[in-house]
């Protein structure tokens, strides 16, 4: 019996001091600095989950390979934790805990999706660990008083505010009549919440106003409602599903409208997926790689296109471009913190002024990036039914000029 | 409040239309839902996970060039052998236990078949297209994809070629049998594992047909499925168990119900809507179900 109690004692103590030990495991080891992340690699988000994962270690390695990060006269190297997040919201809150708690990451690095980062931020903040965050749009997020949360990206309600106003602009000032359809998730109802204000402002009025459900993948009912009111702009966003089947029914149900403003089109690979059918479709986008905003280490999008293909073998989403730019941040912040205390790094983020080449960032109270503003593309095809993303709005950046209003279905 | 539904009369026959050719597919999974609930008393939570899983053999078939229309005859076959070796795999152990235990075990089926498919085919949304057009009636007032369309009349053919095959061939009739009474079944001569079996695999044959009209009508993807398992398992209740003809229409009328209910109510309250009939269907079938073990006729 004793023996048996010696032995407990003594293999419990291995076991403490082996999870003690893992805590020494901290921020900074050597000359490396050591960021966390918790990614969906696995579970529904997975495919945008591992776009993040390269834009981040692009950005990585391009640091690494070109100086890495100077602070207090030495040189560091940036290395990244991940874990598996399963898509899964509470999965998210406990990884990162566990890097916060036990690998003692004092940084972070945001997840994919506004769901994800939700969970995540109260954590983040409890402990005091910066974050900078790409892939975290909703408005919610910036609205709770985080002090710890910076985002690279513009917050979700000015998504399609930029197609109601170009909307308005080219009816002469007058006030449209909008019809929209939006999934029921945070991320969707900020974008519509986005539209209301500038229905609001530009004296627009909304004829339909959708609620998609979650689980059925048919928009029949709203778009025989659409075709039945005839508004003058169709707005919708419910992820790559909801671009999908839009663009399917629309074709289908022939649906005339004069202006068709999304999200997710990049993401629906949706020219490739629905060829002709989603000509003209306009799309809200963060980046894109004919944006000629520049920074030292990528250059500009279109390098940052070239470089990105050659490693990965894909044309680099605008998740894996905003993720990128979530490392030039945090490098541009320890440098000019000058030290890893996270305080100091925490207000060093807060005073980011900078241009990279997915765009300038620059952050708000909240965290948000004002500093850039959303763009829209119009999908372009030409005769032989090859189809391209073309910038259109804003006027400063825009690659081509838009098609408006979209041709009648019997005319094409 | 004016309801644009009656304001546009047009809008009522579209509605009317697309809820029926929506009923239609949806009422082909219940199908195979009813035919096994009823033999195998198991209620299969794994359903919508085989339709998206016959699916994306279509899919894949379109990917590869081949009209995904013909995957309404290759996915069938290949399902059916899949449903046999998830029968002999896992169902085999349950089929006599209580409805609990299968519950749970085609739930960890489900799962385990979102991940492998997500492991397999990748998170993203996709479609085949089959580019069949689209049937304009009424000076272009009412729309019917010719897809949607093709998808109807495939499950009626496929509904009407499973009813004669339950009437008249030798296995159809050992499948009724072993549902009427599985013991008396097994000591007349019926193999009732082999007829399990085939059971099983006829479901999920039918999930193929119908996963593989979904890819080309609406969009596939590996989390997709329990929507799917839901409205069948809502269509047999609302029909009972031993009636397929009920199956039937019933999927149709709950097709016609939700589209009448996103033009009155709202999209919102769409699936709202039929968890209400559900209720109140439920409660109002409390006795038939719960006192006895329905059969196939």
């Amino acid at each position: 019996m004793k023996i048996k109690n010696i032995i407990i004692t003594f293999v419990s103590a291995i076991a403490i001091l082996f999870s003690t030990s893992v805590v020494s495991f901290a921020k900074v080891v050597g000359d490396k600095i050591i960021l966390g992340a918790a990614i969906s690699l696995t579970g529904k988000y997975s495919s945008n989950g591992v776009h993040t994962q390269n834009g981040y270690n692009m950005a990585v390695d391009r640091i690494n390979e070109m100086g890495g990060v100077k602070v207090g006269g030495k040189t560091y190297k940036f290395d990244i934790i991940y874990y598996d997040d399963e898509s899964n919201p509470k999965r998210a809150a406990q990884l990162a805990e566990r890097l916060i708690s036990q690998d003692g990451v004092e940084f972070m690095l945001g997840p994919y999706s506004s769901g994800l980062t939700k969970a995540i931020a109260p954590v983040t903040e409890k402990y005091g660990v910066p974050m900078v965050e790409a892939n975290g749009a909703s408005r919610s997020l910036f609205t709770k008083g985080y002090k710890y949360l910076f985002a690279v990206l513009a917050p979700a309600n000015l998504y399609l505010d930029v197609a109601i106003r170009t909307a308005v602009e080219l009816n002469g000032g007058k006030g449209v009549r909008i019809a929209q359809a939006f999934e029921q998730d945070a991320f969707s109802q900020d974008v519509r919440l986005g539209i209301l204000d500038a229905a609001k402002e530009t004296g627009s009025k909304i004829i339909i106003d959708d609620k998609l459900p979650k689980e059925l993948n048919d928009m029949a009912a709203t778009l025989a409602k659409v075709k039945a009111t005839k508004p003058d702009v169709l707005v919708v966003s419910g992820h790559t599903k909801g671009a999908l089947t839009a663009i399917r029914q629309i074709a289908e149900m022939k649906v005339d409208v004069p202006m068709l403003a999304m999200t997710h089109c990049d993401a629906a690979k949706l020219s490739k997926q629905h060829g002709k059918n989603s000509q003209y479709a306009l799309c809200a986008s963060q980046w894109h790689k004919t944006l000629t905003y520049k920074d030292d280490f990528f250059k500009d999008g279109m390098t940052y296109a070239a470089d990105f293909e050659k490693l990965f073998g894909y044309d680099p989403p605008y998740q894996s471009a905003e993720s990128s730019a979530a490392l030039l941040v945090f490098k541009d912040a320890f440098e000019r913190a000058n030290t890893f205390d996270q305080k100091k790094v925490r207000d060093a983020l807060a005073a980011t002024n900078m241009q990279t080449f997915y765009g300038n960032i620059k952050f708000a109270e909240g965290g948000q990036n004002v500093d850039k503003p959303m763009v829209l593309f119009q999908v372009m095809c030409d005769d032989a039914g090859k189809c391209e993303n073309k910038v259109v709005a804003p006027l400063k950046w825009a690659s081509a000029e838009l098609i408006h209003p979209i041709p009648k279905w019997s005319e094409r | 409040m004016d309801f644009l539904i009656f304001q546009v009369p047009m809008l009522t026959l579209q509605a009317v239309l697309d809820g029926l050719l929506l009923g239609i597919l949806f009422a082909l999974i219940a199908y195979g839902m009813a035919l096994q609930w009823g033999v195998m008393n198991i209620i299969n939570i794994a359903q919508g996970d085989l339709v998206i899983l016959g699916g994306y053999i279509a899919y894949f078939m379109y990917l590869y060039g081949i009209h995904p229309a013909w995957g309404v005859i290759v996915s069938p076959i290949i399902m059916y052998f899949v449903g046999v070796v998830i029968y002999k795999l896992v169902i085999n152990k349950v089929v006599d236990r209580d409805l609990f235990i299968s519950i749970l075990a085609t739930f960890g089926i489900s799962i385990l078949f979102m991940q492998l498919m997500n492991f397999a085919f990748g998170a993203d949304v996709v479609l085949a297209n089959s580019g069949y057009g689209t049937t304009m009636l009424f000076d272009n007032s009412v729309t019917l994809p010719n897809s949607k369309i093709f998808s109807a009349f495939i499950s009626i053919v496929f509904a009407i070629g499973l009813v004669i095959y339950m009437k008249k061939s030798k296995l159809g009739r050992a499948i009724r049998a072993t549902a009427q009474n599985a013991r008396a079944a097994k000591i007349l001569g019926v193999d009732t594992e082999k007829v399990y079996a085939a059971t099983f695999g006829i479901n999920a044959a039918l999930c193929g047909v119908a996963g593989a009209l979904i890819s080309i009508t609406f969009t596939i993807h590996p989390y997709m499925g329990l929507p799917y398992t839901i409205r069948s398992f809502m269509i047999v209740i609302v029909a009972g168990l031993g009636n397929l003809p009920g199956v039937a229409m019933s999927g149709m009328g709950l097709g016609v119900f939700e589209e009448f209910a996103d033009y009155i109510l709202g999209t919102e309250f769409r699936i709202g809507s039929v968890f209400l009939l559900l209720v109140l269907i439920l409660v109002y079938r409390r006795f038939k179900l719960s006192r006895k073990r329905e059969y196939l006729k």
